[in-house]
């Protein structure tokens, strides 16, 4: 299959690593990966934040930059969730039903990650290696907003040398909440200081989860704590093999103290 | 009634200088308070995941929950598409059965309305049925301004006021207190209380009730709210566990009641779903210990003098947004309050108004207008678990993100954030401009000179993050960049 990769505007800004990631999985899994150049964001960030009408055009950047791809993987629960149910909204409530219809077809070809390789290509084994102690987040808007299941942790147990430990609370938001993480910085550190505490609780050595977004936010708590526990994104785990331990599939922190 | 017209302009919000929907602080500055205050933070973390249990095991139980979800969420859609006929018949049906009724367009006219039906009785003294309706309007303090005593019946709400405290949940209004502060409460304020008195909850209970009892015997006025009104009978419900409300609404001679125009269901038949949803939503409870009904009077049987006063305040101009009508369609059951990790943390006061929680977050915005409760919508990690609790399906999160779009497209002058998202948006519609955006972060690099993260101390607004969050230094290429580079053919 040839799957266009959109690696959404805070990874490829930012945790690069990730994209790298994915796309070497993919890659690995026999799939024919594209990126197209002219990608930028989803548009999530602005509609959630209250600039529906100033998202329009950046939801025609994102159908234009898509158009025609076969199927589109991103490693991201919530940028697809908004592809999946906001892009199309806010277009028709600018009164663009062209670009909604759009935008409604490439979200039918639009998954996330881990719903990709379950559903669509049906594997579980993607033969990674990794031989550290785990624990998964499963991110607020691939919980249930997409509903994604447990596919990520069927592909974290099928992989060799990983330990998962079960994180306790695991359901609970961890605070990022976009915007939200800056405009109720306080409220947001308090749900982060419970997730913290119910990751070490784990003794694990990584965390985990969907989103580079809430990974951000729980690794630049553990790392400002010192604590020790890294954050790690699905796709970087998965990518990693034994014989390809490669500068894009390191297993460092994604933020390091 | 039935205005469908998007954003119609000019009806009216519930007023100013009334009733208790608007708070004095913004959410973000009242959480900082409340989050600092550590017994706080024990007793709702406490209670909401005690109550969560509850109403988990009790949801699990039923096979047909999602269908009973789906056929309540109907109901109230229905309802809402034709409130004004279904309003009209509850008032015919009523009034047929020997009550009277009373339209109250806002807060001020629904004080006027009660408290010169009950100074008409000559009684100084009225009791009280738990309801939120009343803690809206700020009835409490409309009666006593009138020279009434008014007495809270629900052992919650009694703490509350003897606390002279206000409720921070739509169940629980003393959430917040723990057993030894309300044995405090208790002790300093109820006459002749037993000096020995202790936490232990069977006391505490028995103290208030010694307390209620007396005033239940010598009440002749009761006000209480109502959970549903049926249209096609007249009848009016209220679900509680106590008894107390029962009391209220048989013991006097006059009753009041208030009820806000989207509690009308329109038929008997359709409590059926309702009392299912509603016991194992709140309370976690397969049934609740009283269910009372009642249409109009009965000679020679409880009140001989009913009034309903059907209360609007602001609730037209809700039913006219497109988006947040769903928010009428609440039954006050308070499971997105018990399962929000923000009001967990951040507690009912935070929010300023007596509705808080996510439905607060969406319901007090719009009954007073977005802009006197515009940090509300924003009280939200837009996480979704209130949305997967709520027993009428109400899409919570959908509503938050609308109401910030309406205060956005409020502003008459471009703020500082409007600027940046106005930019940002600009660039992220156009490739050439995002790729010199992302050359743009990368001058972070110089500020964490070769270290991973960001300086702690970075200006506002990034310092919201650093605070508290390391922030990663951006990488020297972007993916897109380094990819395109490698795969140019």
């Amino acid at each position: 299959m040839k799957v266009a990769l959109f690696a959404t505007c805070l990874v490829d800004t930012m945790t690069p690593t990730v994209a790298h990631a994915t796309a070497a999985l993919l890659q690995r899994l026999g799939q024919e990966v594209v990126v197209p150049p002219t990608q930028a964001c989803c548009g999530q960030m602005h509609v959630n934040t209250g600039y529906r009408r100033e998202a329009v055009s950046i939801v025609a950047n994102h159908v234009r930059a898509f158009a025609g791809a076969e199927v589109i993987v991103a490693p991201s629960g919530s940028c697809v969730a908004s592809i999946h149910h906001q892009q199309a909204a806010v277009a028709r409530r600018a009164g663009d039903e062209a670009l909604a219809q759009a935008a409604e077809e490439l979200a039918d070809r639009t998954y996330e990650l881990s719903q990709f390789l379950v559903d669509v290509l049906g594997v579980t084994d993607v033969g990674a290696y990794y031989p550290h102690r785990v624990t998964y987040h499963p991110t607020c808007h691939s919980l249930r907003l997409l509903r994604v299941g447990d596919a990520p942790l069927q592909l974290l147990r099928a992989v060799r040398g990983l330990e998962l430990v079960e994180l306790p609370g695991a359901e609970q938001c961890c605070g990022f909440g976009g915007t939200f993480a800056v405009k109720n910085a306080d409220t947001s550190t308090a749900m982060l200081t419970d997730k913290m505490a119910n990751v070490l609780s784990t003794h694990a050595e990584v965390c985990t989860a969907g989103d580079a977004s809430c990974l951000m936010h729980i690794g630049g708590g553990l790392s400002r704590l010192r604590a020790g526990t890294r954050t790690v994104h699905l796709a970087e785990i998965l990518a990693s093999t034994e014989e390809a331990v490669t500068p894009d599939q390191r297993t460092e922190p994604a933020v390091t103290a | 009634m039935t205005a469908v017209d998007l954003g119609m302009p000019g009806l009216p919000t519930a007023p100013r200088g009334v009733g208790h929907l608007r708070g004095t602080q913004s959410f973000p500055d009242a959480a900082r308070g409340a989050l600092r205050n550590g017994q706080l933070r024990a007793n709702l973390g406490h209670a909401t995941s005690t109550i969560r249990g509850k109403r988990a095991a009790v949801v699990g139980e039923l096979p047909d929950w999602e269908q009973l979800r789906a056929a309540g969420k109907a109901l109230k859609t229905a309802t809402m598409a034709r409130l004004d006929d279904h309003l009209e018949e509850l008032e015919r049906q009523v009034t047929a059965r020997g009550g009277v009724v009373h339209w109250a367009r806002d807060a001020n006219e629904a004080n006027e309305i009660v408290t010169r039906l009950v100074l008409a009785t000559g009684t100084s003294e009225v009791v009280k049925v738990k309801s939120m309706a009343t803690q809206e309007i700020g009835l409490n303090e409309a009666l006593e301004g009138a020279g009434l005593d008014v007495f809270e019946t629900d052992l919650a709400e009694l703490i509350v006021q003897l606390g002279e405290d206000s409720p921070s949940h739509i169940l629980v209004p003393a959430i917040h207190k723990n057993r030894a502060e309300i044995r405090e409460i208790f002790a300093r304020t109820i006459p002749g209380v037993d000096p020995g008195l202790t936490d232990d909850p069977r006391q505490l209970a028995m103290a208030a009730r010694a307390h209620l009892r007396e005033r239940f015997l010598r009440a002749r006025v009761a006000v209480s709210g109502a959970n549903f009104g049926v249209a096609e009978t007249g009848t009016l419900t209220v679900v509680e566990s106590e008894g107390n409300g029962r009391m209220c609404l048989t013991l006097p001679e006059t009753l009041i009641t208030v009820m806000g125009i989207e509690k009308v269901v329109p038929t008997w038949r359709d409590l059926e779903v309702f009392l299912q949803l509603l016991p194992r939503s709140s309370t976690g409870e397969r049934m609740n210990p009283y269910t009372s009904t009642w249409a109009g009077v009965t000679p020679g049987d409880g009140p001989q003098e009913f009034h309903l006063v059907l209360l609007d305040n602001g609730r037209t101009a809700v039913l006219a947004d497109e988006v947040g009508r769903e928010a009428l369609h609440c039954i006050r059951c308070s499971a997105c309050l018990n399962v929000c990790p923000v009001y967990e943390r951040a507690g009912g006061h935070s929010y300023g108004s007596v509705y808080p929680g996510p439905i607060g977050a969406v319901l007090s915005p719009m009954l007073t207008g977005v802009e006197d409760n515009a940090s509300l919508p924003y009280a939200s990690s837009l996480c979704g678990a209130c949305y997967d609790v709520c027993p009428v399906a109400i899409d919570i999160p959908s509503i938050l993100v609308h109401l910030r779009g309406e205060h956005v497209e409020a502003q008459e002058r471009p703020t500082a954030e409007a600027v940046a998202f106005r930019g940002l948006a600009k660039a992220m519609s156009h490739p050439r401009l995002w790729h010199l955006a992302q050359r743009g972060a990368r001058l972070g690099r110089l500020f964490s000179r070769g270290r991973p993260t960001l300086p702690n101390a970075l200006p506002p607004p990034v310092s919201g993050w650093t605070r508290s969050r390391d922030l990663p230094t951006p990488p020297a290429k972007t993916f897109v960049q380094q990819w395109t580079e490698e795969h140019r053919s």
